[in-house]
């Protein structure tokens, strides 16, 4: 009988959704964690301290390019606290401005996978996709370890 | 019963005298012991030294993006309460603008105000006494160059005691030891530059080490890392028990960049830091990195705030 129960309440729970804030905390910091290692990569070669190499950058933009595109949507009302995230309230009080930065970022990735044929081409509009960093992470981040 | 409420009244009023007397302000340098320095302010040195202490950080005016516009009014959120920090443009009656250089002087390496009263901390004199006065003098004559802004921003909302300003006296006896910098131990001219900008202008500890309960910094774990005061995040161990994996060129692309070793960008308070700290010469971020680098590891990695 108290199996069943438990059961019962386990799937109600599953049911109507309890756990998918768990979820999308997990799946947005798994994106910025890729988005990280792909903007290392795109860094280190924008300043020329690694040797450019044309298919890791347009791979790179790809996965900033992805992350752009999902992980603004990944900011349920119910996910604002636990599962280490680094979020800030401010990203609910300012949903607008926060989206149209995303925004801006996918349309500033775009235009660097349109633009990068080679080295030279790369580091003209590397900056450009760069700057969009420190915007978000000023606001809207918890300064972390 | 008459003879021991006199003795208890007589008694109060004496050691209200006492602690009235023992918090009482004491400016660094009079006028005539500040003219007998000799000194005159270059505004164009004094421009790096506004940038290396990020004063634009807490007086600009907020919600505009112009670092030289100081009508001040950022609230600051602590456990105390709320500081407003003040206008400090050259406007003649609600900035600075009637402002002598002692009276600069006085007020980055002493704490105390041309009225003659007490700083809160909140202000990092705590870091900016170990300035030299010839640094002040510059950064006197730069803040002079800088535009007029009407308008005082709010009084500091704090909570009792921390309302009764004069106690900062007490608090300052306890917590400010008013000393400068300590004399330089055998090291380059690159790390002695560094340890200047770190715990001079650069006042980084302020942020970077943790507090008592009466806000003062715990000297013993200084860059240690601590919580953001105002509840939003950590600020990270800066000393090799944090940044083992840091190099120091790695140090100088944060300082220059805000990207890290990770690829991660820092965030948060540390964004016009960085800002500031593009406007220095390469020079100096080389010089903070080398003093960073070579700090011995002091606790362990701060906890994310979850």
């Amino acid at each position: 009988m108290k199996r069943l129960a438990t059961v019962a309440v386990l799937s109600m729970l599953g049911i109507s959704g309890a756990f998918p804030a768990a979820d999308a905390i997990a799946q947005r910091r798994a994106l910025m964690h890729d988005d990280g290692i792909a903007a290392k990569k795109l860094f280190d070669m924008a300043k020329g301290t690694v040797p450019f190499n044309l298919a890791v950058v347009q791979a790179s933009l790809k996965t900033l390019a992805t992350g752009a595109e999902k992980t603004p949507l990944l900011f349920p009302d119910d996910s604002k606290t636990g599962g280490g995230t680094a979020a800030l309230p401010a990203i609910w009080e300012n949903k607008a401005d926060f989206d149209a930065r995303f925004a801006k970022f996918n349309k500033d990735v775009a235009e660097a996978i349109a633009k990068t044929k080679d080295e030279a081409s790369f580091k003209a509009i590397a900056p450009q996709v760069f700057e969009n960093c420190s915007g978000c992470h000023e606001r809207y981040k918890a300064k972390s370890n | 019963m008459k003879r021991l409420s006199f003795i208890l009244v007589s008694l109060l009023l004496a050691s209200g005298a006492l602690l009235w007397w023992v918090s009482s302000p004491k400016a660094r340098f009079s006028s005539l012991e500040w003219r007998s320095l000799g000194i005159s302010g270059d505004p164009t040195r004094g421009s790096r030294m506004f940038f290396a202490g990020g004063c634009d950080s807490c007086h600009a005016t907020p919600g505009q993006s112009d670092p030289l516009r100081l009508g001040g009014g950022l609230e600051l959120q602590t456990p105390f309460g709320s500081f407003y920090p003040p206008n400090i443009s050259s406007d003649r009656v609600d900035g600075i603008g009637s402002w002598r250089e002692v009276d600069l002087a006085n007020a980055l390496l002493s704490g105390v105000s041309p009225q003659g009263q007490h700083y809160y901390p909140a202000f990092p004199y705590t870091s900016y006494q170990r300035m030299k006065p010839s640094d002040v003098a510059d950064l006197f004559a730069f803040l002079r160059t800088l535009p007029p802004v009407q308008g005082r921003p709010p009084v500091h909302h704090l909570s009792f005691p921390f309302s009764v300003r004069r106690a900062v006296g007490l608090w300052k006896l306890l917590f400010f030891d008013n000393s400068g910098l300590a004399p330089d131990p055998e090291q380059s001219p690159e790390w002695k530059l560094g340890r200047y900008l770190v715990e001079g202008s650069g006042h980084c500890e302020e942020c970077h080490t943790p507090r008592n309960f009466l806000g003062a910094t715990k000297q013993a774990l200084k860059l240690g890392g601590a919580p953001v005061l105002d509840g939003r995040g950590n600020a990270p161990n800066l000393t090799a028990a944090g940044l083992a994996d840091w190099t120091k060129a790695d140090i100088v692309e944060a300082l220059t960049s805000g990207f890290t070793p990770d690829g991660d960008v820092l965030g948060g308070g540390m964004t016009s830091v960085v800002r500031n700290l593009a406007r220095l010469p390469q020079s100096d971020r080389e010089a903070i990195a080398a003093y960073i680098k070579s700090l011995p590891p002091i606790g362990g990695p701060v906890r994310r705030n979850p």
